[in-house]
């Protein structure tokens, strides 16, 4: 781009510097945008990450540049039992504490299974067969099913509430199974209907000539090929159920405590020691990082369903 | 979405042989276990209306005849109708699923909905007919966390521009797509719960917090996020934007993605560019994804509850409740679970109108223009 240089026999003609120059500006432009908003979604992250390794001095501060500006120091860690001086120790702040990840762990894989179990086989049969329950057609059905998603929770809290206390599923983790499962159910079937549909269904008929029965063929020859929508659903669902935090707040006290009700919980108690608030955060939303960078794919997939027809 | 053809898209024959006996053994399956579970439904009933004691500690002896019965109802539908009971057996668990653990619950919050109950009170539940509508009417309160609503709801039009903005440059051409992609996506992974703290709590917190420090750098003395009505109601919503606009944004660009290619040159082949290729091609293309991402979004939006409970709990005055949160708060303070399950059901009632007006509405957009 020397174009000012005299001794160049081929010059750009003015529209085209003109274009270039925009070009340029455009280019500008758009990398401005995606770096602002990247660093708006990541600062949050990185700021929780970085408190959770700082003093009070440094937080009063400002410190932001761990090693730069403040020395990296375990307390945060230390005050849930994770640092490398206590993990070798007794801690009842650790045994709480991985408890309610322990709550939180199988609550959310456990609903999200049942979630993806319940939602395909329903999904693969209303894309496959005609239905007809009482006045209910397919379409009915269909509706019905992805009608729940208007439903907002707090109808359904206070009455479960009640409910779980005669039944005595308030406080377990039973309790919050079944309704992190009814929760999630209407978009597991949402998008593996989408994914079903996707089949044809020559493959089932191939099968059934071949001899096998109609479950027969669901289970060997469809859902090898309906398993990405499958896990897309699964993550997607994990991805809710883990962050649930107000059906858990009602319907727990306890022993089911999930992760987001132990990170309410001590907001307020401890609102002024950011280090070990910091790093309880942090630890809640490690693992959804992870799977967040490691299986973004799936995400993706799983949202785009039903976006595109 | 919901629309699909009526018939059997899979064609099945088979010779269902089904005898007798198999039948009645199919027969006595479901009104056997149906009888057990009104039998012992039916003791504990008369137990809890204290008329006889059989020595219950709780209900769960008929939610387990409930699962028997379920089961049974299940496995009969394959003994009586052989091949079509096996397709039945897809859809059946599912609705019966959903069908126990949202219409029989509904209908007993129906039934709380007209009492005064206190949990903690040893009266327990009182009919009291309307009086919970008539305070409802006289609770400036709730009006207010409904008002409010109406506020979250239009913020989804700036996050859906946003939303659309970041979708477009995701879908441009680019280097590091997938870096920024899975940046752009992480706010959506992150729990409510823990958002309220890492920027609710912290990140404005109004002396130490980094954001407070760019607001005093930027020339605002004393930075406060939540002391004044509006301040406090916009930085709710900026908050829940962040979590929800990659929700959308994904959603546009999977709907930017499947445009296909041959459209965009055509127009710019007519000589349309910029604006005008985004405006007369591109937005009519996306009409269709739009309206389903923004629909999402709105039911979303309306169960807004987690970051208002943990950061300022309804306050200053009620200017951030939602009517998740305050009827949260309303059950915490007086543990009244008549009056609150009552402000749940109207909510309820607004909901499916407004979802059916928008729907028909969305219908009527979505309909080619001739």
């Amino acid at each position: 781009m020397t174009g000012t240089d005299t001794t160049q026999i081929f010059k750009d003609a003015e529209a085209d510097r003109g274009y270039r120059m925009k070009w340029w500006a455009s280019r500008t432009a758009i990398y401005g945008a995606l770096i602002l908003w990247a660093v708006i979604c990541l600062f949050p992250i990185y700021w929780t990450a970085t408190t959770s390794f700082k003093m009070a001095p440094d937080v009063m501060k400002g410190n932001m540049v761990p090693w730069v500006d403040f020395a990296p120091k375990w307390k945060g860690w230390e005050s849930i039992g994770l640092s490398p001086k206590t993990i070798g120790q007794e801690s009842t702040v650790r045994a709480e504490f991985l408890k309610r990840f322990w709550n939180s762990a199988v609550v959310s894989l456990t609903s999200s299974a049942l979630a993806v179990v319940l939602g395909s086989l329903a999904a693969y049969g209303l894309s496959r067969f005609s239905y007809r329950f009482g006045f209910m057609k397919n379409s009915d059905i269909s509706f019905f099913f992805l009608s729940q998603l208007i439903l907002p929770p707090v109808v359904l809290a206070l009455p479960f509430l009640v409910l779980y206390r005669e039944l005595a599923l308030h406080d377990t983790r039973i309790g919050l199974i079944l309704l992190y499962t009814l929760s999630v159910l209407p978009i597991v079937i949402w998008i593996m209907k989408d994914q079903f549909a996707t089949i044809p269904t020559e493959l089932e008929e191939a099968a059934l000539v071949d001899g096998l029965s109609i479950w027969g063929a669901f289970l060997t020859i469809i859902l090898p090929i309906a398993l990405p929508g499958m896990v897309a659903a699964f993550i997607l669902s994990l991805v809710l159920t883990w962050n649930e935090y107000f059906f858990a707040a009602l319907l727990t006290s306890t022993h089911a405590n999930t992760l987001p009700v132990m990170v309410a919980s001590q907001t307020g108690s401890q609102g002024i020691s950011w280090w070990s608030m910091a790093a309880l955060s942090f630890a809640a939303i490690l693992p959804l990082i992870v799977i967040g960078v490691a299986l973004e794919r799936y995400i993706i997939k799983g949202m785009a369903a039903g976006a595109v027809k | 979405m919901l629309v699909m053809s009526e018939g059997d898209l899979l064609h099945v024959v088979t010779n269902d042989n089904i005898s007798p006996a198999r039948r009645m053994l199919g027969q006595g399956l479901i009104w056997g276990s149906a009888a057990l579970l009104a039998g012992l439904g039916g003791a504990q009933t008369m137990q809890a209306l204290g008329q006889q004691d059989f020595g219950f500690q709780n209900w769960r002896p008929t939610l387990y005849a409930y699962v028997l019965w379920s089961i049974c109802l299940c496995a009969g539908q394959v003994l009586i109708h052989g091949e079509r009971g096996k397709r039945t057996l897809f859809v059946l668990p599912a609705a019966l699923f959903v069908v126990s653990l949202t219409v029989f619950p509904l209908l007993f919050g129906l039934m709380i909905a007209f009492s005064n109950w206190n949990l903690s009170s040893p009266t327990g539940r009182v009919f009291n007919g309307t009086a919970n509508l008539v305070q409802m009417w006289h609770d400036p309160f709730y009006w207010n966390a409904l008002g409010n609503m109406v506020w979250y709801l239009l913020a989804i039009l700036v996050e859906y521009a946003i939303a659309f903005g970041l979708a477009l440059l995701l879908a441009g051409q680019i280097r590091a797509r997938k870096f920024f992609r899975v940046a752009f996506l992480l706010p959506l992974m992150l729990s409510p719960v823990a958002v309220s703290w890492m920027i609710g709590k912290s990140m404005l917190e109004p002396r130490f917090g980094p954001l407070a420090r760019l607001a005093r750098a930027l020339g605002w003395e004393n930075p406060a996020f939540f002391e004044t009505a509006w301040m406090a109601k916009a930085t709710i919503m900026i908050l829940d934007a962040w979590t929800f606009i990659p929700f959308m944004m994904i959603m546009l660009l999977a709907g930017l993605q499947a445009i296909p290619k041959e459209l965009q040159e055509a127009s710019r082949v007519d000589g349309a560019t910029g604006w005008k290729s985004f405006w007369e091609v591109t937005f009519p293309l996306m009409l269709p994804v739009s309206i389903t991402a923004v629909m999402i979004r709105i039911i979303f939006k309306l169960k807004l509850a987690d970051i208002v409970i943990n950061i300022t709990s309804g306050g200053p005055g009620g200017a951030t409740d939602t009517v998740t949160s305050f009827i949260f708060r309303e059950y915490r303070e007086r543990s009244n679970v008549g009056y609150g399950t009552m402000l749940a059901m109207v909510y309820l009632v607004i909901i499916v109108i407004l979802m059916t007006v928008l729907m028909k509405l969305a219908d009527r957009w979505m309909r080619p223009r001739l």
